[in-house]
């Protein structure tokens, strides 16, 4: 499995993670699901991850590595009071549709 | 082509079809199911880079715990009814798919200007297994460790907090 790096090159690494991290992209703009949208902010910073480590494999350093340890806490309590949220917003709406959370706006 | 370039390969069509399924899908349950493969793809993509910790780390903490966190909340919100979203028009879902695509071109268009990058003969790579990253982790990281504690114990009470209901509140 080391050999990865030698036949891969890294550039295609960056590509796949550009391609996920745009595919979270279009699905905050497009959907208006509060859910869902959380769910593409997850997946940006899946493809965030996954650049670190292939930086941090094709350098042979560890600090990338530790780096994404940390992105994964931080996402961890960021999902946790994300949720909450999310629920208390249905709480009070009975609905998780961002297009009806426009009252900032006047 | 060896294993492992055709490993690469169907990790990566895999995540994306995935990925793209998330965004497309209409039932939420369907998108956290293909949430999860996104990550079982990704997992697989860091076993290959030999980031072993990282990836049992990514099955516990993201297929495990986040998405168990999704699932249940979308069970719990009981959201089945497609209608009650409204659906976006025509025109913005265009609008957000260009914008996604031109910012996409323009990642990929700064890698042309890049040199290709040149791999040392003597690399590291056994960095990811877990006795080098806590090495790492404890010695060099050991500030950032430990206040990552004090950030858990904000999200925590934040999140009792926040679901606390009150007395003032309107409630279904």
């Amino acid at each position: 499995m080391v050999e990865i790096i030698t036949k891969i090159p890294l550039e295609y690494y960056i590509i796949l993670a550009s391609v996920l991290f745009c595919i979270g992209v279009i699905g905050v703009l497009i959907r208006r699901n509060a859910l869902i949208i959380f769910m593409c902010v997850e997946l940006m910073l899946n493809a965030v991850n996954m650049l670190f480590i292939a930086f941090s494999a094709y350098r042979g350093d560890a600090s990338g590595q530790v780096f994404v340890f940390f992105i994964m806490a931080v996402a961890a309590a960021e999902v946790a009071v994300g949720l909450a949220i999310i629920v208390m917003i249905y709480r009070n709406t009975r609905s998780v549709d961002v297009g009806e959370l426009n009252k900032l706006r006047y | 082509m060896s294993l492992s370039e055709n490993l690469f390969y169907f990790l990566s069509f895999l995540a994306i079809f995935s990925a793209l399924m998330v965004v497309f899908a209409k039932n939420p349950i369907h998108s956290v199911l293909y949430l999860i493969l996104v990550f079982f793809a990704l997992t697989g993509h860091y076993i290959l880079l030999n980031a072993q910790f990282l990836a049992i780390v990514n099955i516990i903490v993201y297929a495990g715990a986040i998405m168990v966190l999704f699932l249940f909340v979308i069970m719990f919100l009981n959201l089945k009814k497609e209608g009650d979203i409204s659906a976006k028009s025509v025109f913005v879902k265009v609008a957000g798919v260009v914008s996604g695509g031109l910012l996409l071109l323009v990642m990929i268009a700064s890698l042309k200007s890049l040199e290709p990058y040149q791999l040392k003969a003597d690399i590291k790579t056994d960095i990811g297994l877990v006795e080098n990253l806590g090495k790492v982790l404890y010695n060099d990281f050991l500030l950032p460790f430990e206040l990552a504690s004090i950030l858990f114990l904000a999200a925590m009470v934040g999140a009792v907090m926040l679901g606390k209901r009150e007395s003032g509140e309107r409630n279904f």
